[in-house]
């Protein structure tokens, strides 16, 4: 039976259509996933993420030591309350997930990551742990809210009260505090500003039902699709897998390979690649004709193939369809794919696609 | 989740609904049920005028923000007619999908006798609902 979050009562009182997703109950909207992805663009929705896997490691030393050898990013690069975007690598290289990292002081270090990974990642990390002599706990405990939008900030003023938010506000992107019990990042997958919340699960519902009654639309995990695909961030199981690296998937970025004598997992593999010749890279693709982009289309450059989407959707704040794909190196400024058996024209562009509310690719 | 069904139309097990007209064509679009699984459309490629088909053959694309599906044939016949205004508009199929979210008019000499009729639908459209886990395993949904 799939599992359900501390919010799945409030999603069926809501006539949400809910869907497994990586072995939940999760909502993929409430009534109109196009709606729900325009309010976030234009206002402030709210989202339940609570099926993603939140760890906690409480002794900051050895953790740090254990997530510098862990992680492909450097936590050394962390103060309190900064995150983190890294993958965790294989010694091959490949992506066994994508996750953020918290500082939390001398509380120690959270990691948020996917939750149809959960198993595999608790698997990977356990005895790499132990050898490092960090203990772990999984907050099951915890739920997770993300609040996104333009007016996301303003909407949870009378929420969590204006001491908090002041605070809140005060956060630069990709920082976190802790008041009242809460932890409250301003991180998100949307390409809007906004918070993610870590409530007690206990506390979600209540927290939930005030948010939406400041004004916050519910919206589910199909909006979130699509507002993550347009501001250009990586989807894991998608766009990177355990058989693609980092450097092919776009997310060379979040390599740290200063300091040279770093030893993380992966790390060898990964100066293989580099010095080989990474063959391959992301794109972003726009659809010039009608249609929409899907995953695992073919991508041809003059009748040859050069590669595949990874994640396409047709973009409602774009009005046409867009994707990342996978190709090879020093693809140009124009392709096909193939949707059907037809080659419709596409044209390049380097993500993200929409940021703020604003098209970027025009 | 509960559809509308209307009862003066024929039905297919692949969720398209036929409407007898006056001139011996028949108006072809999607039900209710099905653009609900599908969710908000968002494209819709329509066959072109002049078309022969054979019942059960694949003759439109419906593409929601989730998924892609084939509209099949009900009948043997020639397309007469499609409606053009979905390539702008294909919410159209959401908000209207007996009315203005019709997709094609066929022109055919076959019988209706062999499409469902509003009660033999709505059983399937029931028995889906409930085993509906929101997966596409609906075999009517391909991407």
């Amino acid at each position: 039976m799939a599992k359900r979050t501390p919010l799945y009562a409030r999603h069926a009182a809501l006539g949400a259509r809910l869907v497994d997703f990586g072995g939940w109950n999760m909502p993929l909207h409430y009534g109109s996933q196009i709606a729900e992805h325009h309010r976030v663009r234009r206002a402030a929705g709210l989202f339940d993420v609570s099926h993603m896997t939140i760890v906690d490691f409480a002794d900051p030393a050895p953790t740090r030591a254990l997530l510098r050898y862990l992680l492909a990013n450097d936590v050394a690069r962390l103060y309190p309350g900064k995150a983190l975007y890294t993958c965790l690598l294989n010694e091959a290289g490949g992506v066994i997930d994508d996750l953020i990292v918290y500082d939390r002081g001398e509380s120690g270090y959270r990691l948020v990551s996917n939750a149809a990974t959960r198993d595999k990642d608790l698997a990977w990390i356990a005895p790499i742990a132990e050898r490092f002599g960090a203990a772990w706990r999984e907050r099951d405990d915890l739920a997770m809210l993300a609040a996104q939008g333009p007016e996301a900030l303003a909407r949870l003023e009378p929420v969590l009260g204006a001491a908090t938010m002041a605070a809140v506000r005060a956060l630069k992107p990709f920082h976190a505090l802790e008041a009242g019990g809460l932890f409250v990042a301003r991180t998100g997958y949307t390409g809007e500003d906004g918070v993610e919340i870590m409530p007690p699960a206990t506390e979600a519902p209540e927290l939930w039902d005030r948010i939406l009654a400041a004004g916050v639309a519910p919206c589910g995990l199909g909006a979130r699709d699509t507002l993550r695909l347009e501001a250009g961030m990586s989807l894991y199981g998608s766009d990177m897998d355990e058989t693609t690296t980092p450097l092919v998937s776009g997310l060379g970025w979040t390599v740290a390979w200063e300091p040279k004598d770093r030893d993380f997992v992966g790390r060898a593999a990964l100066e293989r690649q580099r010095t080989v010749g990474v063959p391959q890279t992301m794109i972003g693709l726009v659809l010039e004709e009608r249609g929409v982009l899907r995953g695992h289309q073919h991508v041809y450059v003059g009748g040859h193939e050069t590669g595949q989407i990874t994640s396409g959707a047709f973009s409602p704040t774009l009005n046409r369809a867009i994707a990342l794909a996978r190709v090879e190196a020093g693809v140009g400024e124009r392709c096909q794919v193939d949707i059907r058996g037809k080659r419709l024209p596409a044209r390049v562009v380097k993500p993200p696609f929409v940021r703020h509310g604003r098209s970027l690719i025009e | 989740m509960s559809s509308i069904i209307p009862a003066e139309l024929r039905y297919t097990e692949s969720h398209e609904w036929v409407r007898a007209n006056d001139d011996g064509t028949i108006t072809v679009g999607i039900t209710d049920h099905a653009q609900h699984l599908l969710g908000d459309l968002v494209f819709v490629e329509i066959p072109e005028v002049g078309r022969a088909v054979a019942a059960a053959e694949s003759c439109a694309v419906v593409e929601s923000v989730k998924a892609a599906s084939d509209v099949y044939s009900p009948l043997d016949g020639v397309i007469v007619e499609v409606n053009e205004a979905l390539a702008d508009n294909p919410e159209l199929i959401n908000e209207d999908p007996y009315g203005e979210g019709w997709i094609f008019r066929l022109k055919t000499v076959a019988a209706l006798d062999g499409l469902l009729d509003a009660r033999a639908y709505a059983a399937i459209a029931v028995a889906e609902d409930e085993d509906d886990d929101g997966s596409l395993a609906n075999p009517k949904l391909v991407e």
